[in-house]
């Protein structure tokens, strides 16, 4: 186990490595620079510029400089921002995006089995039909279509939540449920899919057959089989968080990386896109990554199975 | 010997995309106490129906039309839902065919053994986990102190076929309803399985319903058989009956595509040709008819009531109506007849 | 069980059947399985519901300078932000009133608007009318869809059905290359390729195809992993037929109904990702209308002109559950087990 999960780190790593070079060209292929279209600089004040930010060096230099820099956890400074290291930036602005992401994860998951769950066990009734619809809804509304709305509505007619503001849990509600929409939506309809299975299964029979009452089944032996396959979409369901969170961000004038990233975009920002970039397929490559080892720790099959042979 | 289980004219349809299908069409039987009987048939022929019944595990879309399940004096099919979970797993408990699949992958197979005691007994979590040992190691899991904290994944076939029988019979019940436990295993494997059961049974004294369609299986453990054909019994019997006079085409059909240690050659397997009816229409005669070398008219118009060939042994087809003509069976049933002959010459001796 | 029936005795006569062995169906299962999916496909109500749901939108959107009632980038600064209105239907919400300062007002009358003048779904800042925009929109959308699965499919279908089929180091390496793509969030990628390409529909669609053929890829290659080893092509191989023949005749009709409800997931994800780029800006550019432009104008307006967002986010919500039904209705006409 040891050894797998070391060889992953490995693989992280190098295919962060990878990714960076690759964002790094791209980059080094765009057109102007971003001073371009800021302020109007003369061309002396242009080279000084250029001189301080290391870009009249040759490519490869700059390349290997940034590499070096990337390798001791530098991402380079800003473009905006008063010359700021991009990571410092990222620091700064990663506990609201972390919140409203964790928070909507938490509650998308758990509502999710939960409706999942109930289909499941009801299946082919009216409560089925209803979960279904709800999780169809869920995954279908783009997150921002939701976060307009619940911002109209929950925000600006009734007044419940701040419109767009960040200070404390109230100003978190309307983006947390506007991004838990999505995993709410995907997770019940996986959970029901997964239990519906499990439900049709011999050792359920079985277990039924031992005298467990109906609800005894589903607690004692369903719920835990069709809960753990569910560990599998959380990477997947972390990263389209990610990505709503950007614009949901936007929406509800969170100061978070998403908006940044955004924000970083209309401004030609290059070193803040890119330091961005690695960070958040840092990001998912880190969850995915988790979640595979906890999904080992927690299948007794792939737990034991790998202990065995490693 | 006192009837420990009798069934009554049972019918079970199950309603369909494409209609009703007529799965158990009429089936009556019983079960002595302490004997084991077998039921056996080609697959589809209703077998797991009848016994999911007996216990009321079936599938959603299943209707008993009509029947009664009497266990001691008593019908099952009157009883709740609460009252029949006090019987599964308790009074009649229930063996299935595939050990691979049987198993909660992701419980301990200790718990998963004590599970049916703490269900319906009232004793301590540790006094389950010991009793479940103990029954671990009486159906030959080796070193089972040990293996209880394992999950079924970490055990071969054979031995979770004995983890699934000793989830059945940790509560020593009346009644264990086996449905084919030995169809997934291999037959050195199948062989030591049927040992168990035997020696089970001599210990708890269980009775036993053993479903099959391999009639080789049943000679080693059956103390009567009956034979069942499209959701109906069409023979039953003493096993000896059954293997040596048996008298429906069907049981013929059975016994000739059954590999015997006399026939040499094993390629004279002959299986009965054509396929069982479609239970969405069932026939209107008999409905091995189509099927059946030796049909006769009234075979197609109605279907046979059973006709008594001893106080035991009961077989529905026409041929045993006084009108019919002689038929000649095929050779190995023949031979069998001259056995069982010798045999009976044997017991009047 | 006693008493024995009366029964004629002719009855009794054998018929001596011989051997008869029943006879094994040799129909021809593509036909029947296709129409086996259609039946299924339509005694799925919801399924049938969203297939002509999305058949109208379709239709609309081809046809979309005929039916547009305006054209969509015309401005008439002088009607701006009106408020929706049909004929002299006096509809509430469609009857050309607006709230001002807590009073109900003709926003017509307001800025002199002859009488027949009238915008079914009010007007935008520029006075542009948003039934247009929204019919030209929701073209732009699916066009985009439409093309993106496509480049897609060029890519994602060669690339699955070379790696499936040659398998060993290929695959690994093909595997290799898939791994690390897909460990950039797709919207990294979408937006990376947004700053490097120049805004507009083509970007867009290289730019969602490029993350999204992954997915057909994977599939594909796992397919045609199983489909390698079926005895028809096992036959064909031994026959020396070409590989590429192989690939077309074979192969891609056993795909084909992978293929098909991947695409029903592919055309909501491309939907999703235009209207999201369009939305933060970097999309389609102005003058014209996508679904995701209109949503973002309509989203800074919507205090008092709610209406100019209601209608781009029914839309494309609209678009998408229908996609996504029908992608599942779809998915269980081809596979029934896969249901229930
Ligand atoms: N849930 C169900 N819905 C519809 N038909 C069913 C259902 N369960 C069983 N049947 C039908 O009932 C008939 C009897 O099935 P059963 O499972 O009892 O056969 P079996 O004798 O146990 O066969 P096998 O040896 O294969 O286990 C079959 O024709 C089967 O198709
Ligand atoms: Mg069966």
């Amino acid at each position: 186990m040891t050894k797998y999960i070391l060889r992953r780190i490995l693989y992280l790593f190098l295919t962060l490595f990878i990714i960076a070079s690759i964002t790094f060209f791209l980059m080094k292929m765009l057109p102007g620079t971003p001073f371009t279209n800021q302020n109007r600089l003369s061309p002396e004040q242009l080279a000084i510029v250029k001189a301080q930010y290391g870009l009249d060096q040759p490519v490869f230099i700059q390349y290997l400089r940034y590499m070096g820099g990337l390798f001791q956890g530098n991402l380079g400074t800003s473009f905006q921002f008063n010359n700021e290291p991009v990571t410092q930036l990222i620091g700064q602005r990663l506990a609201p995006s972390m919140q409203i992401g964790a928070q909507a994860m938490i509650v998308g998951t758990v509502l999710g089995i939960l409706l999942g769950a109930v289909a499941a066990i009801r299946k082919n009734t009216w409560v089925d039909t209803l979960a279904t619809f709800i999780s169809i809804l869920g995954l279908s509304i783009p997150s921002f279509v939701l976060a307009v709305l619940l911002q109209f509505y929950l925000a600006y007619k009734w007044q419940i939540y701040p419109v767009a503001l960040w200070d404390n849990f109230q100003s978190s509600v309307l983006p947390t449920l506007a991004l838990a929409a999505l995993p709410l939506g995907n997770v019940a309809r996986f959970m029901r899919t997964e239990m519906v299975d499990v439900m049709s299964s011999d050792y359920i029979e079985l277990a039924k057959s031992k005298g467990n009452s109906n609800w005894q089944v589903v607690t004692k032996h369903a719920l835990r089989n069709s809960l753990i396959p569910v560990v599998t979409i959380i990477g997947p369901m972390a990263v389209s968080v990610m990505t709503g969170s950007m614009v949901v961000e936007n929406i509800f004038s969170i100061p978070g990386i998403g908006e940044q990233f955004v924000k970083s975009i209309t401004t030609n920002d290059y070193p803040t896109i890119m330091g961005l970039t690695i960070f958040y397929s840092f990001l998912l490559i880190l969850v995915i990554l988790i979640v595979d080892i906890l999904y080992g720790l927690i299948d007794p099959r792939i737990r034991l199975g790998n202990g065995g042979k490693e | 010997m006192e009837k420990i289980l009798d069934v009554k004219n049972l019918n079970v349809d199950f309603s369909t995309y494409n209609g009703t299908v007529h799965a158990i069409r009429g089936v009556d039987f019983h079960l002595n106490s302490g004997e084991t009987l077998a039921i056996v048939g080609e697959s589809g022929s209703g077998k797991s129906v009848t016994v999911r019944t007996v216990l009321q595990l079936m599938a959603k879309n299943a209707k008993i039309t009509q029947g009664e399940i009497r266990y001691h004096d008593e019908d099952l099919l009157k009883k709740s839902e609460k009252q029949m979970d006090d019987i599964r797993g308790n009074k009649i408990s229930m063996i299935f065919q595939d050990p691979m699949t049987s198993l909660d992958p992701t419980m301990t197979i200790g718990k998963q053994v004590a599970e049916p005691l703490l269900i319906h007994n009232k004793v301590s979590k540790a006094d389950a986990l010991k009793r479940a040992e103990e029954v671990l190691r009486l159906v030959g899991i080796p070193n089972p102190k040990a293996r209880m904290k394992d999950y079924p994944h970490q055990f071969s076939g054979g031995q979770r076929q004995r983890i699934v029988i000793a989830i059945a019979i940790v509560n020593y019940p009346e009644i264990l309803i086996a449905d084919e436990p030995t169809t997934a295993l291999d037959v050195t494997v199948q062989a030591q399985i049927i040992d168990l059961l035997k020696e089970l049974q001599q210990k708890i004294g269980t009775s036993i319903i053993f479903i099959t369609h391999d009639l080789g299986v049943v000679a080693g453990i059956a103390d009567r058989v009956a034979v069942m054909y499209a959701g109906k019994l069409v023979e039953y019997g003493n096993v000896d009956e059954i293997f040596y006079d048996p008298q429906h085409p069907y049981t013929w059909g059975l016994l000739d595509s059954m590999p015997t240690l006399d026939t040499d050659d094993q390629n004279r397997l002959n299986s009965i040709p054509g396929t069982p009816p479609n239970l969405l229409n069932p026939p209107k005669g008999d409905a091995f008819a189509p099927r059946n070398a030796y049909a006769m008219e009234i075979d197609e118009e109605e279907q046979p009531p059973f006709f008594k060939v001893s106080k035991t042994h009961y077989a529905a087809t026409w041929l045993l109506h006084p009108d019919a003509p002689k038929v000649e069976p095929p050779k190995s049933i023949q031979q069998r007849f001259e056995k069982y002959q010798q045999m009976l010459g044997g017991s009047v001796k | 069980m006693e008493q024995v029936p009366k029964i004629p005795k002719e009855k009794f006569k054998l018929l001596h059947k011989k051997d008869n062995q029943a006879q094994e169906s040799l129909g021809t299962p593509s036909l029947t399985y296709l129409q086996d999916v259609r039946r299924r496909l339509f005694s799925n109500k919801v399924a049938t519901v969203c297939l002509i749901l999305l058949g109208i939108m379709v239709l609309i959107s081809v046809f979309a300078p005929v039916v547009a009632p305006h054209n969509p980038n015309t401005q008439r600064v002088e009607y701006s932000n009106l408020p929706p209105k049909i004929g002299n239907l006096d509809i509430p919400g469609f009857n050309g009133m607006q709230n001002m300062d807590g009073k109900s007002v003709d926003a017509y009358k307001a800025v002199n608007a002859p009488k027949d003048t009238y915008y079914i779904l009010g007007t935008d800042y520029l006075g542009r009318d948003l039934l247009s925009r929204i019919i030209y929109g929701t073209r732009l959308s699916l066009i985009v869809a439409v093309l993106a699965t496509l480049v897609d499919l060029i890519i994602g279908l060669p690339y699955g059905i070379v790696s499936g089929w040659k398998g060993g180091k290929v695959d690994t390496f093909l595997q290799r290359i898939i791994e690390i793509v897909s460990s950039v969030p797709n919207l990294v990628v979408v937006i990376l390729m947004m700053i490097i390409l120049k805004p507009g529909l083509v970007s867009i669609v290289i730019a969602i195809a490029l993350t999204d053929w992954v997915t057909m890829a994977r599939l594909i290659r796992a397919q045609t992993f199983q489909l390698k080893e079926q005895e028809y092509i096992l036959a064909a191989r031994t026959l020396g037929e070409s590989s590429t023949k192989i690939a077309t005749k074979h192969l891609i009709p056993n795909l084909s109904s992978t293929i098909i409800i991947q695409t029903m997931f592919t055309i909501p994800n491309a939907i999703f990702f235009e209207a999201f780029l369009s939305f933060i800006g970097i999309g389609i550019p102005a003058p014209n209308a996508s679904l995701g432009t209109l949503l973002s104008d309509g989203q800074k307006a919507f205090r008092f002109l709610p209406y100019q967002m209601w209608a781009p986010a029914l839309i494309l919500s609209i678009i998408m559950i229908a996609t996504n039904l029908l992608g599942d209705g779809l998915r269980d006409a081809f596979d029934p087990q896969s249901s229930d």
